[in-house]
């Protein structure tokens, strides 16, 4: 009896019908720029808790935290743990927690000092010694985009981007990826320039979410679906992202960007590529990004821009129970203002399946709830043989992706009400997911992390797709800039515009009320 | 909610479940799944707390069947708990009287959920065949508990071996993934080299370390020792010999930190807990269709290790195995040198860092630690 072999890839211990053994990634550590942001504090740490937590990160797991401040490692540990505390999934123990604090580390430097970038090549260099984290290092730019280039050039300088034989080095960085094509391919060449295009890692959260990828097994796992997921039976798409908070704080990075390059050309394009895509030959990075990017490179604009879009901004109005601001009195939004809080857009894909079926995406924010959700909406019968009245109140079949919150999905079909009379009502058919599954399913953010130390990159866009979405909205921002109108103002705690609500009535449809 | 329906029948329990579904809304919609649980009386309370933990990753059904005196006339009392006294399920507790004790599966079957799986699960005293217990042939899935018999853990599993069918699993085997994890993680490292022998420190009353040996026997086809500890101490360590060296994964006893060393790689220490019966549970119930790698350790694995003569301590002694005080040093050790490593307590303790952002201060403080830094290593 001669011993298992073992080779790079080949482990006599993974076996692919063993579905319990859990991937822990290898040796390594995670380098967090921008750790007194809020996307560290809520999301980040706790989600690398919670990953620890269930025994998914590599023994020696190390979190070096780089940020101006005049921090020790102890301070940067107190800030991890309250974070953990305060928001992390799964419940607190301490010999996770203590397990993890051993490899905190702090960083005290600003983005133009080099010192402070030979230091965190020097802490990182002790973290291989001292750890184990074997060279493999990820680097987390929680950051502004407008400091990625010094940043960049700091990671090169210092020789932290360059890897040895046999370790990695990976940037992880967050929307927004430029603000019109030309940036984001400057963008792109700077951090390409540093990392290989197999090392960037972009992250958009709503890929990571259990929803998002539940859709490609309700499409491509059923039989009952796909048949009717076509031209012949859709009428047409409506993709919401609705927020009911205002910009908040954001000011600054809001102003003059907008909600169509803020929520349009990543989250709700993705969803759109991921909704009409074909069936991919695999599930691996490769197969979905070229689904997704044939998609995306078949999707036409409206002919006419000023019919097919619409844009507003959240006046002051009633919100709930409470009274809120309008968009031009938030701190620190210039006067005249003409960035739009509200986009809506039909967009048409020049495909067999999708001739003729339009897809209007909107998102907004102080708008009627928080909500995400897409909704394939379906013709009518083509022949009732009930009488009118009968079907009076019967509206279109639907099959609705529940994103946010209350993630599952809903289908909505006719049915007779009881009695007497042949009367057919709409009802609807729900499956939650936190009913039918786990009761916390893992953030996006956990799953995200993970995927990225794995090295695994199906869930993360890549550049082709960036660009193509900024190919689409491109267009869009330069007709309405060249219009030049302020946006129409809209009552905050509503569903948007009225000419968002006109751009529907003049293709003789309406939104839906998510 | 708990309502009692004493000396009842199959019947009425499925109509009071009707009812009180509709009475409350929505609430028992979306079930994926029946688990049936064969408890006796006196483990009853301790088996619906797992599975109410358990289910909440997983709402389900479940049916607890409690066999009591067989002697006297045959009665059914039920017992049904739904929302805060049920986690995410419902609950059906059937106690068996009399001749009845005997037909559990009858009583069951009226109250099945449509159109979904069955689980079966005995959290003591598992039946030697479960495939051929009356309520074990009606589930896909079948859970024993090896650790939780009167039997000597080898002779239970020797018996499960033989009497293995597709379904069967056994919580002993899920709480063992977590090593198993690591183990493969840190073949996936270089250097590639074969294992050529492996050594398993476990407790002599711990099935978990005969199913892992097991395991290692048939994935590595190398040979595998396992070295008896004293009882109640669990699976201690477990050591790959590779042409470099030993991958040494060491959890002290009564600990939840291990210590995992490689040639050439310093010592590193990892949070390796033990798992929960309610955490165990719902890992099983996450997938349903046979374990054939549980199947492999069980059947073909066991036979393939030998029981070393040595004792653990003796083993310890002559070198062969790590040494479980000598990690609980190093494990000390490295965390005295982690500066930022402290106890919740001490953390919560700690004021706030300031919130100052003196790019001067910041400057200074990061050339300070350069050059202490650069001291330090060279």
């Amino acid at each position: 009896m001669s011993p298992a072999r073992v080779a790079a890839g080949a482990n006599p211990l993974r076996d692919s019908r063993d579905k319990r053994l859990p991937r822990i990634a290898g040796p390594c550590s995670m380098v967090l720029f921008g750790v007194t942001g809020d996307l560290a504090r809520k999301k980040l740490m706790p989600a690398i808790y919670d990953l620890a937590n269930r025994g998914l990160l590599p023994p020696g797991f190390s979190l070096v935290g780089f940020a101006r401040r005049d921090w020790a490692d102890q301070d940067f540990g107190k800030i991890v743990y309250e974070s953990v505390r305060e928001r992390a999934r799964t419940p607190f123990r301490e010999e996770v927690w203590r397990t993890l604090s051993e490899g905190v580390r702090f960083v005290p430097g600003s983005f133009d000092d080099d010192a402070s970038f030979d230091l965190l090549a020097q802490v990182v260099a002790e973290l291989d010694e001292q750890r184990g984290t074997g060279g493999n290092h990820a680097f987390y730019l929680s950051i502004p985009p407008s400091a990625f280039a010094t940043v960049c050039q700091q990671l090169e300088r210092s020789g932290l981007s360059t890897h040895q034989q046999g370790s990695w080095r990976r940037v992880v960085i967050e929307k927004p990826f430029g603000h019109d094509l030309t940036s984001a391919r400057e963008l792109n060449a700077i951090v390409e320039g540093v990392f290989p295009p197999d090392s960037v890692f972009r992250i958009d959260h709503y890929l990571g979410k259990e929803t998002v990828q539940n859709l490609l097994a309700l499409r491509f796992a059923n039989q009952m679906f796909e048949p009717v997921w076509n031209a012949n039976y859709v009428d047409h798409v409506q993709i919401t992202m609705a927020e009911d908070i205002g910009i908040g704080g954001r000011a600054g990075y809001y102003d003059g960007i907008g909600a169509a390059r803020d929520v349009i050309q990543n989250h709700l394009l993705q969803l759109m590529a991921l909704t009409a895509m074909e069936e991919p030959v695999s599930f691996d990075a490769q197969g979905l990004r070229a689904e997704k990017e044939k998609v995306l490179s078949a999707v036409r604009l409206p002919a006419d821009l000023a019919a097919g879009t619409a844009r507003g901004q959240y006046a002051a109005g009633w919100q709930g129970g409470e009274e809120v601001g309008g968009y031009l009195d938030e701190d620190g939004v210039a006067s005249g203002s003409r960035t739009e809080t509200y986009a809506a857009v039909r967009l048409d894909v020049d495909t067999r399946r999708w001739a003729g079926v339009p897809f209007y995406l909107r998102t907004g924010k102080r708008l009627g709830k928080r909500v995400t959700e897409i909704a394939v909406m379906f013709k009518k019968a083509p022949h009732l043989p009930f009488t009118h009245t009968a079907t009076e109140e019967l509206g279109q079949n639907a099959i609705v992706i529940r994103v946010q919150p209350d993630e599952g999905v809903t289908l909505r079909f006719g049915a007779k009400v009881p009695g007497a009379q042949m009367e057919v009502r709409d009802v609807t058919m729900d499956f939650g997911y936190g009913r039918a599954f786990t009761e916390s399913s893992p953030e996006a953010y956990e799953r995200l992390i993970l995927d990225m130390l794995l090295g695994e990159p199906p869930l993360f866009p890549r550049h082709e797709e960036v660009e193509l979405s900024w190919q689409i909205l491109d267009p869009i921002e330069k007709f309405w800039e060249k219009k030049g109108k302020a946006p129409e103002q809209y009552a905050a705690g509503g569903w948007g515009p009225k000419s968002a609500d006109e751009m529907m009535r003049r293709d003789g449809r309406e939104w839906r009320l998510p | 909610m708990i309502v009692d329906l004493p000396s009842t029948t199959t019947a009425d329990v499925a109509k009071k479940l009707v009812r009180l579904r509709e009475d409350t809304g929505s609430m028992a919609l979306s079930r994926v799944l029946t688990l049936l649980v064969v408890v006796d009386e006196s483990d009853a309370d301790a088996a619906i707390e797992t599975a109410n933990r358990a289910s909440r990753q997983h709402p389900c059904r479940i049916i607890v069947v409690v066999a009591g005196n067989k002697r006297g006339t045959p009665r059914l009392d039920a017992q049904i708990r739904l929302g805060g006294d049920a986690g995410a399920s419902e609950v059906v507790v059937l106690r068996l009287y009399g001749k009845l004790a005997d037909h559990g599966r009858a009583v069951v079957t009226p109250l099945l959920l449509a159109d979904s799986p069955i689980v079966a699960w005995w959290p003591t005293h598992g039946p030697a065949r479960p495939s051929a217990d009356p309520i074990g042939e009606m589930a896909q899935r079948r859970i024993t508990d090896a650790a939780q018999s009167s039997q000597a853990p080898r002779t239970v599993l020797r018996r499960l071996s033989e009497g293995h069918a597709d379904g069967d699993t056994d919580l002993a085997w899920s709480r063992i993934t977590l090593w198993r994890g690591l183990l493969a993680a840190a073949l996936d490292q270089p250097p590639y080299e074969q294992v050529t022998s492996v050594t398993v420190v476990a407790a002599t009353d711990s099935p978990s370390g005969d199913l892992l040996a097991g395991w290692l026997a048939v994935r590595l086809k190398c040979a595998v020792v396992i070295a008896r500890a004293r009882n109640r101490s669990g699976i201690i360590s477990v050591r790959l010999e590779r042409a470099s060296g030993t991958i040494d994964l060491v959890r002290p006893l009564d600990g939840n930190t291990a210590t995992l060393s490689q040639p050439g790689q310093p010592v590193r220490t990892l949070a390796l807990p033990h798992r929960t019966d309610a955490e165990c549970l719902a890992d099983e119930l996450r997938r349903l269709d046979p374990d054939e790698v549980y199947e492999d350790a069980l059947v073909t694995g066991l036979r393939k290790c030998t029981v070393s003569r040595q004792t653990a301590t003796e083993a310890i002694r002559a070198g062969r195995v790590p040494s479980v005080a000598e990690a609980e040093r190093t494990a000390t050790r490295l965390r005295k040198a982690a500066r930022a490593s402290a106890s919740s307590q001490m953390v919560e303790a700690m004021p706030m860092p300031g919130k100052a952002d003196d790019a001067v201060a910041v400057r200074q403080a990061a050339a300070k630690q350069l050059a202490e830094v650069k001291e330090r290593r060279s």
